[in-house]
């Protein structure tokens, strides 16, 4: 028997027809739903007069469009609730379960999968959403896909792909203190570029990777995609596992034991061959901020923002220039000497339960500056619900921090959490590009506990010396 | 979906690479309920200015390049969201091929399902084409799916391009992928009925 990787593994056991010169169709799993992508593919199975073939395999949720204020409030922006009320409509007509606005089970997409153990290794996941590379952190292979790609799982629970290509990203050795997942993705991308995984799988492997836990490597993993990767994916270990453990949709008792075994057979073998290998040295990775208008636009915090004369590539010197001009920055800025407006903590990349206590632990006892408006945003109801017992949102509030309802928020600004034109935020979402957190807004990506720190001195600090 | 098999005609020089899905559809347009609109929207931060009004500066809005049916553009076009509006926009607007050095693999995959040919040639024959239709509003190009042949009215630029047979197929006929997929209804309900218990654990 041949060595495989990981992701081969789950490939070849969810092939349902092959043809030589073929996209191949492969079963999917899981398919997750959410308002934004999913209308018009509702919209397409109702034309043609089909109906959803595993509606027990399909889960939808509402997060991007929702307001994050307090739930009683109404929604005043009536082109968002036709867009949750054709979900809402969707799912009842199709069969689809929702977790909708009010239910405690809501959140962002990506986080709710894992939280209610839909995310099981081996499994192969899409949704209508580029950061469905999360999921792979328990070892799935999990992808965005294109609305047509929804309506077409929705129809027939099976996908049309060519195989994409594998890309070994192995983080050698143990983080340094103060080194966030954030920060480790961010250095990624910035080594790789944003385009350096385009057609890859990339499976993260390596001690600086073992050593995180399920959310941090939720966090690697979410931003796959700002890498250009088709998924991201861990193996899945005892982290994974205890994780999982006791979670509502996964095997219970003896059963989750039997599956472990499963579970623990797909890890990479021994002798596999990767078709592109990318090694990092965990020592040299220090905190990173984003100083451009895309993801692989960053430095240390240490560092300064960049000259563009100091690039060779024209296009690289044109669009660096062009993404000072759009953030308002000089060349060779120091990164510490760059001020604030705002701060959002949360989103499907940091707005996890372990993102919000490590803000809470910079935020204790401290001063949101005057000059900032900082706002937390837990990823779901549950996550919400759990901090508000451990009192972080006390710990929060009381050093001037909003405490807000679980949802997208100013991670895409589609709802009203969104950045004035030329105001700066220091963000732990996962996009950096003009206008995503509103038109003119300026959006500087970093971990959680960079952003909390940021948000009391009102610039960017290095967390290692707070 | 409609077939497409060849193109003449004007094209749209954009100078610039990464340009991602954010730009040429804003997600304030996402909530839009509908396939169609869209070509209003398209790179809607870049065209108009705050009051509304158009930037003359942007391309799109330049006197001689409306009704272009080709975009150029710099390499990793298409990057960032999965957005399936952003082939929605640029097909409303007109478009029916974009060509670029290189694109994102989500937004590569949606253009196919949209009728929209991305055509990947190299860097130098994109900047080519660009210094000319930049010069030239009225510069025109044939893309040909069939012969997987690009070229101009004068044949300065000649290029031929890589395209999977089944993609070029399925183009070329207009055809609808769902309906291939549920013609293999039965192996799928075959590969269903043999999954283990666990239906997501891994068997095999
Ligand atoms: S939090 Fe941001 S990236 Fe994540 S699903 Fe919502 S909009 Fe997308």
């Amino acid at each position: 028997m041949t060595a495989k990787t990981m992701f081969e593994k789950i490939w070849d056991a969810h092939i349902v027809h092959e043809e030589e010169g073929q996209p191949s169709l492969i079963y999917i799993d899981l398919h997750l739903v959410h308002e934004v992508t999913s209308p018009q593919a509702f919209d397409g199975l109702r034309m043609s007069g089909r109906k959803v073939r595993r509606p027990d395999l399909t889960v939808a949720t509402m997060d991007h469009n929702t307001p994050t204020w307090d739930l009683s409030q109404p929604i005043l922006d009536p082109i968002a609730v036709t867009q949750l009320d054709y979900l809402e409509r969707n799912c009842k007509e199709f069969g689809v379960t929702l977790y909708d606005r009010f239910s405690p089970l809501q959140g962002i997409v990506h986080i709710i999968g894992p939280e209610q153990g839909h995310t099981q290794p081996g499994k192969t996941i899409v949704c209508g959403d580029s950061h469905t590379s999360t999921h792979g952190a328990f070892g799935a292979f999990a992808m965005g896909i294109g609305t047509s790609e929804v309506e077409h799982v929705l129809a027939t629970q099976t996908l049309r792909q060519f195989k994409p290509k594998t890309m070994e990203v192995r983080i050698d050795g143990p983080l340094p203190n103060g080194v966030s997942a954030k920060d480790v993705i961010l250095a990624i991308i910035g080594k790789i570029g944003i385009a350096g995984a385009t057609g890859h799988v990339i499976e993260y492997t390596g001690e600086g990777i073992r050593q995180l836990s399920m959310e941090g490597r939720m966090t690697v993993c979410n931003m796959s995609i700002e890498g250009g990767g088709r998924a991201g994916m861990v193996a899945p270990d005892d982290t994974t596992f205890e994780y999982m453990r006791g979670r509502a949709n996964v095997p219970q008792g003896s059963d989750f034991d039997k599956a472990i075994e499963e579970w623990r057979a797909l890890a990479t073998d021994e002798g596999a061959v990767f078709d592109k290998v990318v090694i990092i040295t965990a020592s040299e990775i220090e905190p990173h901020v984003s100083w451009g208008t895309n993801p692989g636009m960053v430095a240390p915090v240490t560092g300064r923002v960049p000259n563009p004369d100091s690039y060779d590539d024209e296009g690289d010197r044109e669009s660096v220039g062009r993404a000072l001009d759009y953030m308002g920055l000089e060349p060779d800025t120091r990164i510490e000497d760059i001020t604030l407006d705002r701060v959002f903590i949360g989103s499907c990349t940091n707005g996890r339960i372990e993102d919000i206590r490590a803000a809470a632990a910079v935020a204790e006892g401290k001063k949101v500056a005057d000059s900032v408006y900082a706002m937390v945003v837990p990823g779901s109801a549950a996550i919400k619900a759990q901090a508000e017992d451990e009192g972080l949102d006390k710990i929060l509030t009381e050093a001037g921090f909003d405490w807000r309802v679980a949802g997208c928020s100013m991670c895409l600004g589609m709802n009203p959490d969104i950045l004035d034109p030329g105001e700066r935020c220091a963000s732990t979402s996962n996009r950096n590009f003009e206008g995503r957190q509103g038109k003119g807004g300026r959006t500087h990506l970093v971990s959680p506990e960079m952003a909390a720190a940021s948000a009391i001195a009102g610039h960017f600090v290095d967390i290692r010396e707070w | 979906m409609e077939p497409f098999v060849r193109v003449h005609g004007g094209v749209v020089p954009m100078n610039r690479v990464n340009v991602d899905t954010d730009q040429i559809i804003p997600k304030q347009f996402l909530k839009r309920v509908e396939r169609d609109g869209f070509g209003q929207f398209l790179f809607n931060d870049w065209r108009y200015n705050a009051d509304g009004s158009d930037n003359p500066e942007f391309i799109l809005n330049k006197p001689g390049y409306e009704g272009a049916d080709i975009l150029v553009a710099g390499r990793n076009f298409g990057c960032g969201s999965s957005r399936e509006h952003a082939p929605w926009a640029l097909g409303d607007y007109g478009f029916r091929c974009v060509i670029a050095p290189s694109f994102a693999d989500i937004f590569n995959g949606n253009c196919f399902q949209n009728g929209i040919l991305p055509v990947i040639l190299p860097e130098e024959t994109v900047q080519q084409i660009i210094e000319k239709a930049e010069k030239d509003p009225g510069y025109k190009l044939h893309v040909d799916l069939e012969a997987q042949r690009v070229w101009d009215d004068s044949e300065e630029v000649v290029a031929t391009f890589d395209l999977e047979p089944f993609r070029r197929y399925s183009l070329l006929n207009g055809l609808d992928d769902i309906g291939l997929t549920m013609e293999r209804e039965d192996d799928i309900s075959k590969f269903e009925s043999q999954r283990g218990i666990h239906g997501g654990v891994v068997t095999g």
